[in-house]
């Protein structure tokens, strides 16, 4: 997503010239080979704040305070983790809208090792006031994403992938929610572009057991309520199941039963599928962490066939 | 920077601080050592540097009663709103508030914050060719956070020559001397490793105080303050506790008359 990402922003770059709305681009010293049209484009708004994540955060809050439209870029656990003081104090007890983007949320440091790992980034920023998280799944939702989250008057935290639809694949839209499989089976959730490696799957299963698999992109719900027909299908579901590459405390999981339980909406049986683990064994991909967590799509088909005889 | 307005008075000072301590006798809350320590810098800068636009970053948070005082004193907050400092549905907190007050950009109180948020201002100000000025001022004990390091490298390299760093180093933090509990003694070595502009006054001599803020530089300007925590105040000065205690009746009265007569 990262050359989506500055093509946006590049974009923006331009418009923010035109408009003399003063956009502002820090970076934690990261964005080699991906972010040089960035630096070119915005010239001494481009800022290489180094390695020093703190001083960046309460940086870019000093910015947004006079006015500049501020983005925060580093991999996705020095982006949060690292400076979660500079964020919850100087940005989002002033409301200021800085975003900060995340590179690699989730396992998308596979190998790399639980330092670079993101799975609890988006419960620990989404107990700050004002915080908007935005999940992209596939590469070209990124435009809109930078878009909706450079329009909005909120802090946001942006958490970024890498796309993984089937090959031939033609992407809906971007919206805040989507669905992307429908069938007689059961309501399943994804957050972030894991979504994509069950579509092919999914597709496969006869109409009847084909699951209702959605994607949602924005959270709190609180700012993001599910869509009606989306409620509907929980009704009538047996089964409802999340998946997220995302610690169980803090997850998307757990936001929503406690959403859904608020508006009475009754869900008969729930799965959870989740990042299961900072630390096992072995290293590995982000595909073989998430066949670690069950996350892969194995275990999710083995998941649903077993809710279809319980 | 350059002077805006006339000199302070000794009496000014006097008053400002007889109504600091009042403040905190009324409210019953300590921190008063700092405050003392911090408050003749802060009236200077108020008084007589900083205008419309400028900005005012108070990183030792702790010493937002010193700051209150001098926005009192600049009849910028009454005496009405003294009066709530540290009471319920109040917007003067122990510590700096986010918002309410146009003279406070940023809610401080966590150390190590203020500089960087300073340094972001300041950047913000160069980036639109303005020529405001920003005065951030940090505690002694504060220089053990690594982020105000690294807020030093970044004001350094970015050569924010609009932003002055004062240091209020009255050698006293939370439980024990700064030379004590992590010593850099003297502080102004580790400073000078940088590229700084660097002064060390007596933070108490106003007159030292305004040499070290005019003129240009040519690199980032700091002024470590050597100042007296409690100052003015003989039963206060360099003694750790009044980071702490609160006035009884009987010290206050010896305070106020103290207070009265530096």
């Amino acid at each position: 997503m990262r050359k989506q990402l500055c093509d946006a922003l590049v974009a923006r770059a331009a418009k923010s010239w035109a408009e003399n709305s003063g956009m502002v681009f820090l970076t934690g010293d990261l964005g080699f080979m991906a972010l040089e049209p960035l630096r070119e484009a915005l010239g001494p708004r481009f800022i290489n704040a180094g390695v020093a994540e703190q001083n960046m955060v309460s940086v870019a809050a000093g910015l947004a305070r006079q006015d500049f439209e501020v983005w925060v870029y580093s991999i996705a656990p020095f982006c949060y983790a690292r400076p979660f003081e500079q964020i919850r104090n100087d940005i989002t007890f002033h409301n200021l809208p800085v975003k900060l983007i995340g590179n690699g949320g989730g396992y998308g440091y596979g190998v790399m090792g639980p330092t670079h790992h993101a799975i609890e980034d988006c419960g620990v920023l989404l107990t700050l006031p004002n915080m908007r998280v935005y999940v992209p799944v596939f590469d070209e939702d990124m435009n809109a994403v930078i878009a909706r989250a450079g329009n909005s008057s909120c802090p946001a935290y942006i958490r970024m992938g890498r796309g993984e639809p089937p090959k031939g694949y033609l992407v809906p839209a971007y919206a805040p929610w989507r669905q992307l499989t429908c069938g007689g089976g059961h309501v399943v959730i994804v957050v972030g572009p894991l979504a994509g490696t069950y579509i092919e799957a999914f597709e496969q299963l006869p109409m009847e057991y084909r699951p209702n698999l959605w994607i949602v992109s924005e959270l709190p719900l609180e700012h993001n309520p599910l869509p009606a027909e989306l409620i509907a299908q929980i009704e009538k579901s047996s089964s409802l199941c999340v998946a997220e590459e995302h610690v169980r405390h803090g997850g998307f999981g757990s936001e929503l039963l406690l959403h859904l339980a608020g508006e009475n909406i009754a869900v008969r049986r729930f799965r959870h599928l989740y990042a299961r683990a900072h630390h096992f064994d072995r290293y590995g991909s982000q595909n073989f962490l998430r066949r670690q967590s069950a996350l892969d799509v194995d275990s999710m088909l083995n998941l649903l066939k077993g809710s279809q005889h319980a | 920077m350059k002077p805006i307005n006339r000199k302070l008075s000794a009496e000014n000072f006097s008053t400002a601080r007889k109504r600091l301590l009042q403040m905190h006798f009324d409210s019953g809350v300590g921190h008063i050592g700092g405050n003392l320590s911090a408050l003749d810098a802060m009236l200077i800068v108020f008084h007589e540097y900083l205008s419309g636009e400028d900005k005012f970053v108070l990183s030792k948070g702790h010493s937002a009663g010193a700051l209150y005082t001098t926005l009192w004193s600049l009849g910028r907050l009454q005496d009405h709103d003294l009066k709530q400092f540290h009471k319920d549905n109040t917007l003067l907190a122990g510590h700096p508030p986010a918002d309410g007050i146009a003279d406070i950009p940023f809610a401080t109180g966590s150390l190590g914050h203020g500089l960087s948020l300073a340094a972001g201002t300041a950047l913000a100000f160069k980036l639109k060719g303005s020529d405001r000025q920003v005065v951030c001022l940090t505690s002694d004990g504060e220089w053990q956070e690594g982020s105000t390091w690294e807020a030093l490298i970044f004001a350094c390299h970015h050569r924010l020559l609009n932003l002055t760093v004062m240091v209020d180093h009255n050698n006293l933090q939370g439980f024990g001397s700064t030379s004590d509990v992590a010593s850099m003694s003297p502080l102004w070595n580790r400073l000078q490793g940088f590229d700084v502009d660097l002064q060390i006054i007596d933070g108490h001599d106003p007159d030292a105080i305004r040499t070290a803020l005019e003129g240009e530089r040519q690199h980032l300007r700091i002024i470590v303050m050597c100042t007296v925590k409690g100052h003015g105040v003989s039963f206060m000065e360099n003694r750790m506790e009044w980071h702490y205690l609160p006035l009884t009746e009987e010290q206050y009265q010896k305070a106020i008359e103290e207070a009265g007569l530096k």
